[in-house]
């Protein structure tokens, strides 16, 4: 099975670093940019094929490690 | 004092607190690496020291907050034990939840390598006992993800219990935001736990303890926890 798990700062976290891309966009002239927020993709592929277990292990992979969720939110997708 | 230095992939200022302590306790201290599962009996210090652990992946310590030594350090944390954690150390700490809150990116982006200063909040801790309430040590500081911040519930109740012992301040004691180098909510630069035995801090002490290096405002630090340790003995 092959899932994807999204990490996002949390609304009202400061993000230093989205800002300065979207100054970066800004400045190179994209239409349109209001904010940018910058986040993490991970890409997992997991054996087995039970599908409420897969979603299990992977909100256990995201809740121990892969998100601080003090300052992140994630979300879990099972792509295939 | 029988201090416990714990190792990691990448951290690089092992070999400074090492001699610190050392110079400061006259005793030598073990460095433990990250896949021991024990600390050595008796240990009375555990110091996580600076440096990049796992090159920063992932977020700066948070790999290094669940390698297998820090279960013992849990314990010896649940138990009383005091825990000194400085800036790497600091990261690996919060994300291993032995204390609350983030070190976010500088909130100017820039990687600060320094000298700065400290405004000691209180001296009635074992961190800061060598040092007087309001006094301001120089120490210098190397991060780039130094920026505390915390839910509002979190600051106020470190506030009001007395759990920030260090902030960043200018050289007479001020608070100014221009001497708050990377941000850090109420120029916080150093934290302790609930039960107090534990502290968190981004600047490096171990760095300042000798006359040849032209500053030694860092050995109060290490004093006091000798002071406390060896009494408790």
């Amino acid at each position: 099975m092959i899932a994807r798990v999204t990490v996002t700062l949390k609304t009202g976290i400061l993000d230093p670093q989205g800002k300065a891309i979207e100054g970066a966009l800004k400045s190179l002239g994209v239409a349109g940019v209001a904010s940018v927020r910058q986040g993490k993709v991970f890409d997992i592929e997991l054996d087995g094929a039970d599908r409420a277990k897969t979603e299990a292990a992977l909100k256990e992979a995201a809740d121990k490690l892969l998100a601080n969720t003090v300052i992140e939110n994630y979300r879990v997708e099972i792509l295939g | 004092m029988k201090a416990a230095v714990l190792v990691f992939p990448g951290i690089n200022r092992e070999r400074d607190m090492a001699r610190t302590l050392r110079l400061v306790s006259g005793k030598e201290p073990a460095m433990v690496w990250h896949a021991e599962t024990a600390l050595p009996a008796k240990t009375d210090l555990v110091v996580i020291p600076g440096g990049f652990s796992y090159g920063d992946y992932l977020r700066c310590g948070a790999i290094a907050a669940r390698a297998p030594i820090m279960d013992a350090v849990q314990a010896h944390a649940a138990k009383g034990g005091l825990v000194l954690a400085v800036c790497n150390g600091f990261q690996i700490a919060c994300e291993a939840g032995l204390l609350p809150g983030v070190l976010m990116r500088n909130a100017r982006l820039k990687f600060i390598c320094r000298d700065l200063y400290l405004r000691v909040e209180h001296s009635d801790s074992p961190f800061t006992r060598g040092y007087n309430a309001g006094q301001v040590v120089k120490v210098p500081a190397a991060h780039g993800e130094g920026n505390y911040t915390a839910d509002t519930d979190t600051i106020v109740r470190l506030e009001q219990d007395g759990r920030v012992l260090f902030r960043y301040a200018a050289p007479d004691g001020t608070l100014d935001p221009d001497w708050n180098f990377n941000g850090s909510v109420n120029s916080i630069a150093g934290i302790t736990n609930e039960k107090g035995n534990v502290l968190g801090m981004m600047p490096h002490p171990e760095n300042h303890v000798e006359g040849a290096i032209g500053a030694t405002d860092g050995r109060g630090l290490f004093a006091g926890l000798v002071d406390t340790l060896g009494k408790a003995a």
